[in-house]
C-alpha cells in the first residue's frame, strides 16, 4: 500500500504545490497528457499522487481515502466540522494566501464595523420587509462570525462564484469572500468592514487523522516528515 | 440507556396524563415552512434545523420543535381557552458535539389563557414538576418580563431602547450597547469622524445595491440624534445591574427586585405579576421557598419567551441538556395571530433524559 497524497488538480495551486515538494526532493507530476488527472511521484517510495478538486480535499481526508493532502485553511474551516478533530496542520505552504472578509458598498459612508452592520441591518428589515442578504459559499463560517460577533437581521444567499457582483445586481446588500488584494472588491465599489476578517487562509499540508496507516504508509509519511524538516 | 420503545412507551403515558389534566392533543406535521422559521429565528435556525426543499413547496425544515406549529394552529383555528399535548420526534442538527442528539422524542403541554396568567404559568409549572417527581432535578426559573419592563421603562430615546429591546437575547451585545448608551465607551472614531464631516454623504464609489441613500441619511440622522441623547443615568445603569444579577429563592428574589424598584419603578407591574405567580404555585403545592429564580435566566437560550420561564436540570448530570424547559410567549403569538394574540405559556420534556437518569439512579 502506499501513501496517497492528494494535491489540487488544476491551475497555479497545482503548479505552486509541485514547485513547493520539488523543494523538498519530492517530485510530483502529471502522469501522461495534460488532461489526465493520474498523478506520478519520483523521489520517494510508496507515496502516490492523487489529483483532485481542491474543494474536495477535505472530505477525502475526513473520510481517510487520502492520508496528506493540499488545500485551503478556508476550505478545511468551512467544510469540517471540529477539523481539529479529523486533520492535522502539517506545513503552510507560503502561497494562496486569501483573506475571508465580509464587505459592503463602498457608498455606505456609515457602516465601517460589524456593530453598524448589525444596525444597517435591523432598518433595512424594517424599511424593506427582507432580511439584509449576504452572499457567500461559506455559509458555516460566515454565520458563527456573525453569530459570535451578535449580528442578526442578516440572511445568507448561497453564491459559488463571481459573489463581488451580487450587489450590483441586487440579489444581496453585502458579500462574505475570499479576497487576496482586495483588487476585485474595489473594481466592483465594496469595502472591508474594519473589524470584518473572518479567516486568514493559505494553501496548506494536512493529515488525514482518520485514514489507515499501515507499515508501509507510516514508513512513507516519516520520510516525508523528515524531507520536510 | 432506553431503547426507542422504553422512551415511546413514556411518552406516551405522560401524554397521556397531560390529557387528564385538560389537554387536546395534537400532531402536527413533521416538515414545517423555512420561510416562517426564518422569519422568526434568523440564520441562527439553520444551523439548528434540517433544512429540505422541493420545486413546489420550496425549503422545509424537519421540525425542531412543536411550539411554533402548536402556535399557528391555534392561532388558525382553535378556540379559547385551550390547552394542547403532543408527543413526537424533533430533529436538530448538530455541528460541533457528536454525544448530542439531532433526533429525540419531546412530550408537551401549551396553555392559551386569556384570564389567569400567573395561574397557566403554574399550572404548567406545577404539571411538569409532577411529571419528574422523584428525579435528581434542580428546577431554576426566571422572568424575562422583568428585564423588558425595565429596558421600556429608561428614561432614554425610543431609539435606544428597540435597539437594547432587540439584542435582549444577546447578552454580549446588549452589554456592548448599555455601556455606550451609558456613555461608558467612548464613541468610535470613524463615527465621530463621520459626524463631524462637511458632508457625511460624501463618497467617490457609486452608488450601488437596494439599500438607497434616503437609509444612508436617515442612519446617519439617526446617528446624530443618538449622540445628541444624555446618558442613561448611574441610578439606572445601577439598577440594571443590580437586577441582572438578582439570583436567589424565589421569596427572597421577590424581595430584593422590590429593593430594585426604588431605582426602577417600570419594573413594578412585572413584580406584582411575579407575586401572583409565586402564590399560584403555593397554591398549587410548589415549595417556591426552594425554587431558585434568576432574573437573567433564560436569555440565551429562549428566544421567544417574554415572561415566566423554567428548566429542570440534572443535577449530577451537568453534561446533559436540560431535562424540561418552557415558558411564557405572548409575544409569539402575536407575530404568527395576523392581527390576533393570546397569553400562551407551555413547555417540552425529554422522556428519553428521564429514563437515562433513572437507569443511573438504579
Amino acid at each position: 500500500m502506499t501513501l496517497k497524497l492528494g494535491v489540487p488538480s488544476k491551475g497555479r495551486l497545482m503548479e505552486k504545490t509541485f514547485a513547493w515538494f520539488a523543494r523538498h526532493g519530492i517530485e510530483l507530476s502529471r502522469a501522461g497528457s495534460d488532461r489526465e488527472y493520474a498523478g506520478k511521484v519520483d523521489g520517494i517510495e510508496d507515496v502516490s499522487l492523487i489529483l483532485l478538486s481542491a474543494g474536495e480535499i477535505p472530505r477525502e481526508l475526513a473520510a481517510g481515502r487520502i492520508h496528506l493532502g493540499v488545500t485551503g485553511t478556508d476550505l478545511v474551516h468551512e467544510k469540517l466540522p471540529r477539523w481539529e478533530q479529523q486533520v492535522e496542520e502539517i506545513a503552510p505552504l507560503g502561497f494562496g494566501q486569501a483573506d475571508l472578509v465580509i464587505a459592503v458598498p463602498a457608498c455606505w459612508v456609515d457602516v465601517e464595523t460589524l456593530d453598524d452592520l448589525d444596525a444597517a441591518a435591523a432598518a433595512f428589515r424594517a424599511t424593506h420587509g427582507h432580511r439584509l442578504r449576504i452572499a457567500t459559499k461559506y455559509h458555516r463560517l460566515v454565520r458563527e462570525f456573525l453569530t459570535d460577533s451578535g449580528v442578526a437581521d442578516y440572511t445568507l444567499v448561497d453564491s459559488q462564484g463571481a459573489t463581488e457582483g451580487t450587489v450590483m445586481n441586487e440579489t444581496a446588500e453585502a458579500i462574505a469572500d475570499i479576497t487576496s488584494t482586495g483588487e476585485t472588491l474595489r473594481a466592483n465599489h465594496l469595502k472591508i468592514l474594519s473589524d470584518g476578517l473572518i479567516l486568514q487562509s493559505q494553501a496548506t499540508l494536512w493529515r488525514s487523522r482518520v485514514a489507515e496507516y499501515g507499515a508501509a504508509e507510516k514508513a512513507a509519511l516519516a520520510e516525508v516528515l523528515r524531507r520536510l524538516g | 440507556m432506553p431503547n426507542r420503545s422504553q422512551i415511546q412507551a413514556r411518552a406516551a403515558m405522560m401524554r397521556v396524563r397531560f390529557e387528564a389534566a385538560g389537554a387536546q392533543v395534537v400532531d402536527p406535521p413533521l416538515l414545517q415552512s423555512a420561510e416562517t422559521l426564518l422569519d422568526l429565528y434568523g440564520e441562527d435556525i439553520r444551523a439548528r434545523a434540517y433544512v429540505t426543499s422541493d420545486a413546489l413547496r420550496g425549503e422545509q425544515m424537519l421540525r425542531p420543535d412543536f411550539t411554533l406549529p402548536v402556535v399557528q394552529m391555534h392561532m388558525r383555528d382553535g378556540a379559547e381557552p385551550a390547552r394542547y399535548t403532543y408527543s413526537g420526534e424533533v430533529f436538530r442538527r448538530q455541528e460541533h458535539d457528536p454525544d448530542r442528539a439531532n433526533e429525540y422524542i419531546q412530550v408537551g403541554y401549551e396553555v392559551f389563557d386569556r384570564d389567569d396568567p400567573a395561574g397557566a404559568d403554574a399550572e404548567v409549572f406545577s404539571l411538569f414538576a409532577l411529571q419528574l417527581r422523584g428525579l435528581p432535578l434542580r428546577a431554576a426559573t426566571g422572568d424575562i418580563g422583568i428585564l423588558t419592563a425595565a429596558v421600556q421603562g429608561l428614561r432614554t430615546s425610543d431609539q435606544r431602547k428597540a435597539a437594547l429591546m432587540r439584542h435582549l437575547w444577546r447578552p454580549r451585545r446588549f452589554r456592548a450597547l448599555l455601556d455606550r448608551f451609558a456613555g461608558r465607551k467612548p464613541e468610535p472614531d470613524h463615527r465621530a469622524a463621520l459626524l463631524g464631516a462637511a458632508d457625511p454623504m460624501a463618497c467617490d464609489a457609486p452608488m450601488i445595491g437596494k439599500r438607497r441613500p434616503a437609509e444612508i441619511a436617515a442612519r446617519i440622522a439617526a446617528l446624530r440624534a443618538d449622540r445628541d441623547t444624555p446618558p442613561i443615568s448611574d441610578t439606572e445603569m445601577a439598577g440594571l445591574d443590580a437586577l441582572l444579577g438578582v439570583r436567589e429563592t424565589m421569596p427572597y428574589a421577590l424581595e430584593h427586585l422590590r429593593d430594585i424598584a426604588v431605582d426602577l419603578p417600570q419594573i413594578t407591574p412585572a413584580l406584582d405579576r411575579l407575586e401572583a405567580r409565586i402564590a399560584a404555585l403555593q397554591a398549587r403545592g410548589v415549595d417556591v421557598s426552594k425554587l431558585d429564580f434568576e432574573a437573567s435566566y433564560g436569555r440565551t437560550s429562549m428566544e421567544y419567551y417574554d415572561g415566566f420561564v423554567f428548566g429542570f436540570y440534572a443535577e449530577r448530570r451537568p453534561d446533559l441538556p436540560p431535562i424540561a424547559t418552557g415558558g411564557r410567549y405572548d409575544a409569539l403569538t402575536r407575530r404568527l395571530g395576523n392581527g390576533a394574540e393570546i397569553p400562551a405559556v407551555g413547555g417540552v420534556l425529554r422522556p428519553d433524559l428521564m429514563l437515562e437518569i433513572e437507569e443511573a439512579v438504579r
